[in-house]
């Protein structure tokens, strides 16, 4: 049987085919927001850069104290936040864009969401082990 | 996965030679050839044409080749000017159309000419773009309104007008869409820069009353927010349009219509 003769599985009008499921009247959120950890990120990463640098050369104790005070623990805390979030929405719309098999497409997108609230919260905690710590 | 490697069928085979006969001005043009009857992979012909004997542009290069040397060349053209959008291919690495891009301004070297990337071929030079020609129908690219129709034309200021400029003048055809990775990978769903750019042309039209409509149909993850700001829509533009901005300016309205 040539390809010609073949039974066609797909008598669907290409209207029909580019409609598709319709608009999911969503995504302007996840892009906003996508903007404005971005934006945020370059304040909190210019902040963390030179926290950190001020901290070379110390010793344990410290590095300690430094992340024990109250603005420092803070700002830390918001920077794990904000960067494990952001981290999300971009590896979201990298596997949107190139995982093609639905399956594995949903799968990637539960895990990465699983692995970044744990690595959040894995920061956040470890921040207040030190900052409550007395 | 997106596809990085093309499937053994289609894989591009050397083609025959035409040489060309005491030419003055010789010049090499190695085209794209498949047909769908021969049950052959595709191959690159390679022809030289004398441009001594020839006009100035690509167009009059591919037609004399069929006109002259090979008449199984397969290629669509209609008005010769850069205005029905019908020779819009792959020249030298960039889309563009062939009835307005110089055989000089090629760099010294063989003229490489394909069809328009990523899209399914019907034969050698031309690309099947039924897909989108049904996405540009399903932005409704028409005007809609809900007043009563007035009794003489409907109004515009110049101010109004004048945002339809570098929308209007595009000609639909598709070396924008086919140039963007992010259509190749995702063009079953992402409506790509050239719909998007007709679907803006309408939204910030003064006299069509479904703009929030239009918006909620692009309002997608997949048929707008594929674009990821590549810009190769803007670059490759014969027309010298801006899409890559049309499709910024949408993803602006999204946000002005929401809480920030």
């Amino acid at each position: 049987m040539s390809a010609k003769d073949a039974v066609v599985k797909d008598r669907r009008n290409p209207l029909k085919i580019a409609r598709g499921l319709g608009s999911s009247q969503s995504g302007v959120g996840h892009w906003w927001t996508q903007r404005v950890t971005a934006a945020a990120l370059v304040l909190l990463g210019v902040w963390f850069v030179v926290t950190v640098l001020c901290l070379l050369h110390a010793d344990y104790a410290t590095a300690r104290a430094a992340v024990a005070k109250p603005w420092n623990a803070l700002l830390l805390i918001v920077f794990v936040l904000t960067m494990f979030w952001h981290a999300v929405l971009g590896l979201q719309v990298v596997i949107e864009d190139y995982v093609h098999t639905r399956w594995k497409e949903v799968a990637l997108m539960v895990a990465i969401k699983f692995l970044a609230v744990l690595g959040a919260l894995a920061g956040v905690l470890a921040v207040l082990r030190i900052a409550l710590t007395p | 996965m997106a596809e990085f490697s093309l499937p053994k069928n289609s894989k591009i085979q050397p083609g025959k030679h035409y040489p060309a006969k005491d030419a003055k001005k010789p010049r090499t043009f190695r085209i794209y050839r498949w047909s769908p009857d021969d049950g052959q992979n595709p191959r690159i012909d390679t022809y030289e044409v004398d441009l001594a004997a020839c006009g100035p542009m690509v167009l009059d290069a591919l037609l004399k080749i069929k006109n002259e040397i090979d008449p199984t060349l397969t290629l669509r053209r209609s008005c010769r000017e850069g205005i029905c959008g019908s020779c819009a291919m792959n020249i030298d690495g960039t889309n563009t159309l062939a009835c307005i891009c110089a055989i000089d301004s090629v760099a010294s070297g063989d003229v490489k000419i394909y069809p328009l990337p990523h899209m399914p071929v019907v034969k050698d030079l031309i690309p099947d773009l039924t897909h989108f020609y049904a996405q540009f129908a399903s932005i409704k690219p028409w005007i809609r309104t809900e007043s009563a129709a007035p009794d003489r034309e409907r109004l515009q200021s110049p101010e109004e007008r004048k945002k339809l400029d570098g929308l209007y003048e595009c000609i639909l055809c598709a070396c924008c869409s086919t140039s963007c990775p992010s259509y190749w990978w995702n063009g079953d769903k992402y409506l790509g820069p050239a719909i998007l750019l007709q679907a803006y042309r309408w939204i910030v039209d003064s006299r069509d009353e479904a703009t929030g409509e239009r918006l909620d149909d692009l309002e997608d993850p997949f048929k707008l927010y594929r674009c990821h700001t590549i810009m190769n829509c803007t670059r490759t533009c014969p027309k010298g349009l801006n899409p890559a901005k049309a499709i910024a300016e949408i993803k602006k309205l999204m946000v002005e219509r929401r809480s920030a």
